[in-house]
């Protein structure tokens, strides 16, 4: 072993490193906001009577969850290409995890919704709640306290998935690191300096999920 | 008033009722009795339109519940439910679960709404249990709370579905004394109930239900104490 580490490219590139991971914070917040936002519709979908409606959610769901995410990836970015759509790296790879995200949401609400006693809806109903009304303050609630725990974890995921993202060119976390490896070959270093920053977001990331999610669990805290 | 009239109701190839027809007045307590599966429950349903019918018609105060244009969400406001689980919404306190509809569904502001609320909780006895969430409540409790929870909407009628089957023995009391009392104040009451003293005592009148056809009906001393239809004397022997 010969090999002198050498911290000082590291510690000049941390400006840039931590502004790409601004960058990959963006990148999976949005990828997951609209992940959860458009997995719900997706879920409906599925449990739609249209025929219609249920092979598009299916069928989205199905690619998204047996396909590779860096197929993914590649299909907004190069495969779209082919047929006329140009999307700049950020864009495709917001699409493309937003993609994989709605298809992993979308069976995620169908266990949340399964955990909730249809006599929940039922109740609401007799006492003249619209569907929507039913769904918007006691189902859905209830729904999101039981994904809380995959939900959470689909977040850190895109985190680290998002790093897929140099691949289609994009310059976050890993594509900024793999800039300053390609200058100064400092791999080692580089990548575990990279590794500390994605462990700490990922922190950063449970912290948020878990601050936000406290009005949810207000009755188990409660019982103890 | 509700009008049942030649109420049909199938599940399938099963007919869970074959032409029904009753009428309940205004102030009444009707308790609705027989084996399980007979249709007592899936009557009520069909009054609330949880269910939809197949035949005949239902009317509550003149309006036609399965009809095309009725405001079935209207109308459910008048016609409170209990259920055998009390379906106690598990995210929200007691105060919460009872202010919630006429807060969303009567547009009362979050205070006044909260003030029913804390009415009705007294009024079923669950007055110092408001900021209690559902997991600390007893099943009796939870009942309650299900009863105060359909008051606050000011219904008409009350329908009860089995409201004590699932509760432990030592706590069937506490509900029943509340459905009594709900009586004695006048409430209009469609009853599905498997405690037979309660039917005796507080009915206006006994419904007996066997396999999906009104077989008995009459004041419950007549009904419970001089059985007609062979059945129904079985039902009363076994149940006690």
């Amino acid at each position: 072993m010969d090999y002198q580490f050498h911290w000082r490219p590291v510690i000049q590139a941390l400006p840039d490193l931590l502004k790409a991971s601004l960058v990959t914070l963006q990148v999976s917040l949005i990828a997951m906001a609209l992940g959860l936002m458009i997995g719900l519709v997706l879920y409906f979908f599925r449990a739609s009577q249209l025929r219609v409606l249920r092979g598009f959610g299916s069928t989205w769901v199905e690619i998204a969850r047996n396909t590779p995410s860096l197929f993914q990836i590649f299909v907004f970015y190069w495969g779209l290409g082919e047929f006329g759509i140009f999307l700049s790296s950020y864009t495709a790879v917001v699409a493309a995890l937003t993609f994989n995200c709605a298809g992993y949401m979308a069976e995620t609400y169908r266990g949340g919704f399964n955990a909730v006693n249809p006599g929940q809806d039922k109740a609401a109903r007799t006492l003249g709640m619209t569907r929507f009304q039913s769904m918007r303050y006691v189902v859905l609630p209830q729904v999101l306290r039981a994904i809380y725990g995959p939900m959470t974890n689909q977040f850190t995921w895109v985190i680290l998935a998002s790093s897929l993202g140099m691949l289609a060119g994009l310059r976050e976390l890993s594509g900024e690191t793999q800039y300053f490896n390609s200058r100064t070959f400092r791999t080692f270093e580089f990548f575990a300096a990279t590794a500390v920053i994605y462990y700490l977001i990922a922190k950063m990331a449970l912290l948020l999920m878990a601050l936000l999610g406290r009005p949810l669990f207000k009755a188990e805290r409660a019982k103890s | 008033m509700i009008v049942l009239e030649n109420l049909h109701k199938s599940f399938g190839p099963l007919e869970v009722l074959k032409g029904i027809n009753l009428t309940v007045d205004k102030g009444e307590v009707v308790s609705l009795i027989g084996a399980s599966g007979s249709g007592k429950s899936t009557l009520l349903y069909c009054i609330n339109a949880l269910e939809t019918i197949d035949g005949g018609k239902v009317t509550v105060d003149g309006v036609d519940v399965h009809a095309k244009g009725t405001d079935i969400n209207k109308l459910r406001q008048k016609l409170g439910t209990v259920f055998q689980q009390w379906n106690s919404f598990p995210h929200l306190t007691a105060l919460e679960n009872v202010a919630l509809a006429p807060r969303v569904v009567s547009k009362f502001s979050r205070k006044d709404a909260q003030e029913i609320a804390a009415k009705q909780l007294t009024h079923v006895g669950l007055g110092d249990k408001l900021n209690h969430y559902p997991s600390q409540l007893s099943g009796g409790q939870q009942q309650r709370l299900a009863i105060a929870r359909a008051l606050a909407m000011e219904p008409t009628y009350m329908l009860f579905d089995e409201a004590t089957s699932a509760l432990d023995p030592e706590l069937v009391g506490e509900v029943l004394d509340i459905m009594r009392m709900l009586a004695s104040e006048g409430m209009t009451m469609i009853v599905v109930t498997h405690e037979m003293s309660f039917a005796r005592d507080v009915s206006d009148r006994v419904a007996f239900f066997k396999k999906g056809v009104l077989a008995e009906i009459g004041a419950p001393e007549d009904v419970m104490n001089n059985p007609q239809d062979p059945d129904l004397q079985r039902f009363l022997s076994t149940i006690g």
